[in-house]
């Protein structure tokens, strides 16, 4: 996780957040954004994390999840997207109409084709 | 006379095309599994057989289903099927009779009138020659509505007709050339020597009144030869390859086999089944509603058979289960659509014949990486209780429902335990229906824990669609029971009281809870017991679906709202006070789309429920029947 803490010399040090937009992995981005454009639209209100099972069992949220593929932090996103049960609660809530159980399908998805060298 | 050419496109047509389904269903045959195997040698030597047979007749030859959709439609079909069997029947008869020696090949039948041109003058022969031409104009009435309805479907009641491959239109086109270039021979033949039916005759007399026709019919009996070899050639590769392939499928499915969860050679005999008659496509609200043309089983099934790139067609669907209803041949559409969905995402390259059934296929489905994974849930501590209440998840989202299910169950006086009050873990079907069966199996394990320590023997939920899992694919000792089930049930023993209430309403079957799990005449009980019940149109096994449904991973919302919108207005065509579902889903999506008030049949009967007794008042009064503004 991003708020995973190193130890220097007795201090707790947070990781770097600073994003290198040359050197991040978009491609997740594009293959989500490509597959399903409603994507775009969410202004990250976070309803979906509010109404979300998965979330009151572990630390999940489609809000959060929305930076980390926009930033493309695919090793939190990796952990992250395979805690989602489809429920589809999310999909229910969204003010803006973002088909959210289809990011979800297609972030895994492009992570499981990039893993294979496929994207 | 035997050595004519012109006979053989037919005669390598035929031969072929049964040298194929023969070989192709011992390959079939082979593949079943063992259990199969055994249902099928059973079901030859017992009642199946003769179910079997029955269906044949009434199915494959007279299309009742179809002519219960629609008769002009099912005649047809009928016309087509039933007029050319009949013709192959009398035509055989025939020239085993009249013909000069009895045991002909099929080819001496088929072309009947080129080798005995003079036979029919009069007595018996005459009146045979008669009925052989009825039969013909029997096939050719039913070929000019089909010609029609390629052009206009709206006139046998269908939206919309299927979209064919070139090779479909070959096919399709040479079958449409078999009869009237048959009319066209015996009529130019019965013309120039005088004989003939009423239709071949006299058509023949006309023609050769200002026609060479004895110069001319040897080109249409060439025509008529060419046009069935091409067919039969064409066959196994086009959607007529169901004529055949149907007759395997019945005999299967008579004998118990079943497409279960995983493909088979069963599954490969129902996508060649398929005659892409379109009958799913003009039933399914994406094409109806939301102007979405290329999705529907009929497409599906086609790319399934031609092992297309079909991810997209098969995410693609609400999975209602309308076309399951009224498909003619019967084709297990939806289960079929979630084997393809488990498959994920497939190699576009095409699989050799051989690596269907065999090993690559199940290893694919071995290997493949699951994608979820809930290690962070904690066994719950669990208490005892005779009944559970699992409210789902969707349930939440519709929190007047589960208010409404506590009021109901605490003024019956059940002692019940709310499972997931705090937040429970999703059921697993919607995993499923995205063709994740491994990763539901894991919630699926949770639930069932908790289920099996509670020592529950009723199991109750809000929500069709965990209701339809929870029946389906856990192993559990409760009895599991939808609220509407339950509240009936409460109502049946007399442990819930309650008013009547003056309003007209109507009710709308969920997927999951009608066609899914059966559940009609509970719900139904239950309203027409607390309000009056209207009729709708498209009620029961043809319900519509709210749009909402998780069975589609890919459709937008502005295409569900349409889809929403579209229903919500069949539905309230009566200006029902209510509109009452039984599914949190539906309730949240029609609430949307329509203007008339939704509720759900809990809230309809919390209601009724008479109001708390007040002690100012007499008990008498607290219970007399009242119209209560609102739920």
């Amino acid at each position: 996780m991003s708020e995973q803490k190193a130890n220097r010399f007795g201090f707790a040090v947070n990781r770097s957040r600073a994003i290198n937009y040359d050197t991040s992995d978009r491609k997740v981005r594009e293959y989500v954004t490509l597959r399903e454009p409603s994507f775009r639209l969410c202004f990250a209100c976070g309803g979906c994390t509010a109404a979300c099972t998965a979330g009151q069992h572990a630390p999940f949220s489609l809000r959060k999840m929305n930076t980390y593929i926009r930033r493309g932090e695919i090793d939190t996103l990796r952990e992250e997207v395979a805690r989602c049960m489809l429920c589809g609660k999310c999909l229910l809530v969204c003010p803006r109409g973002v088909n959210t159980r289809n990011v979800v399908a297609m972030t895994a998805e492009g992570i499981r084709k990039l893993d294979r060298n496929e994207l | 006379m035997n050595s004519e050419i012109f006979i053989w496109p037919f005669n390598l047509g035929l031969y072929f095309i049964l040298i194929y389904s023969v070989v192709r269903s011992t390959i079939w045959f082979r593949s079943l599994s063992r259990a199969d195997k055994l249902r099928l040698q059973r079901g030859f030597f017992g009642m199946p057989f003769m179910q079997s047979i029955r269906e044949i007749f009434m199915e494959s030859l007279l299309h009742r289903r179809i002519f219960k959709k629609n008769p002009v439609l099912g005649y047809m079909h009928m016309s087509l099927a039933f007029g050319w069997f009949l013709l192959i029947v009398f035509g055989t008869i025939e020239a085993d009779f009249f013909g000069e020696r009895h045991l002909n090949p099929p080819s001496h039948a088929i072309f009947f009138r080129w080798f005995n041109p003079e036979h029919g003058a009069s007595g018996l022969a005459a009146i045979y020659g008669h009925w052989m031409d009825f039969l013909l104009v029997f096939i050719l009435s039913g070929l000019l509505l089909a010609v029609v309805k390629r052009f206009i479907p709206g006139m046998m009641g269908m939206k919309k007709t299927t979209r064919h491959t070139w090779t479909d239109r070959i096919a399709l086109t040479s079958l449409w050339l078999i009869f009237p270039s048959r009319l066209l021979a015996e009529g130019f033949t019965c013309g120039v020597h005088g004989s003939g039916g009423f239709l071949t005759g006299n058509l023949g007399a006309a023609l050769t009144s200002f026609l060479p026709a004895a110069d001319i019919a040897p080109y249409f009996w060439w025509l008529y030869s060419l046009s069935l070899g091409t067919f039969f050639f064409l066959l196994p590769v086009t959607r007529y390859f169901h004529i055949p392939v149907e007759l395997i499928l019945i005999f299967m499915r008579n004998s118990g086999i079943t497409t279960a969860d995983r493909w088979s050679a069963y599954s490969e005999v129902q996508t060649h089944a398929c005659s892409s008659c379109g009958i799913c496509i003009s039933v399914c609200q994406m094409s109806r509603a939301a102007g979405i043309n290329d999705m529907q089983s009929a497409y599906f099934i086609k790319g399934l058979r031609n092992e297309r790139d079909i991810a997209a067609i098969t995410a693609n669907c609400l999975m209602c289960g309308r076309c399951d209803e009224v498909c003619p041949v019967g084709i297990e559409l939806g289960p079929l659509r979630l084997i393809e969905r488990r498959q994920g995402e497939r190699p576009a390259t095409r699989l050799k014949f051989i690596d269907r059934y065999g090993l690559t296929r199940r290893r694919e489905q071995i290997e493949r990486e699951p994608t979820q994974s809930y290690s962070y849930l904690v066994p719950e501590e669990e208490e005892q209780a005779d009944v559970l209440f699992f409210a789902g998840c969707m349930t939440h989202l519709t929190p007047s429902v589960i208010v409404a299910m506590k009021k109901i169950m605490e003024s019956a006086g059940v002692m019940y335990r709310f499972m997931d009050e705090e937040g429970g873990v999703c059921c697993g079907r919607p995993l499923m229906l995205a063709g994740r069966d491994r990763e539901a199996r894991e919630l699926i394990n949770h639930n069932s824990d908790i289920i099996w320590k509670s020592g529950a023997k009723t199991l109750v939920t809000s929500c069709p669609i965990c209701y339809k899992v929870f029946r389906e694919s856990y192993y559990l000792e409760a009895q599991v029971m939808h609220h509407s089930e339950f509240i009936n049930l409460l109502i049946e023993e007399g442990s819930l009281r309650l008013g009547y209430l003056h309003r007209r309403v109507v009710y709308h079957d969920p997927c999951d809870l009608g066609r899914g799990s059966g559940i009609y005449d509970e719900p139904r009980a239950v309203i027409s017991y607390v309000a009056e019940l209207q009729p709708v149109p498209e009620a029961r096994s043809m319900s519509l679906c709210c749009g909402g449904s998780l069975g589609n991973l890919t459709l937008s919302s502005e295409k569900r709202a349409l889809i929403a919108a579209d229903a919500a207005g069949t539905l309230t065509r009566s200006a029902p006070d209510a509109l009452i579902t039984a599914c949190p889903q539906c309730k949240k999506t029609f609430a949307q789309a329509t203007e008339t008030r939704v509720s759900d049949i809990a809230e309809l009967v919390a209601v009724a429920l008479p109001k708390p007794v007040r002690r100012t008042r007499s008990r008498s009064s607290a219970n007399t029947v009242r119209t209560v503004a609102d739920g």
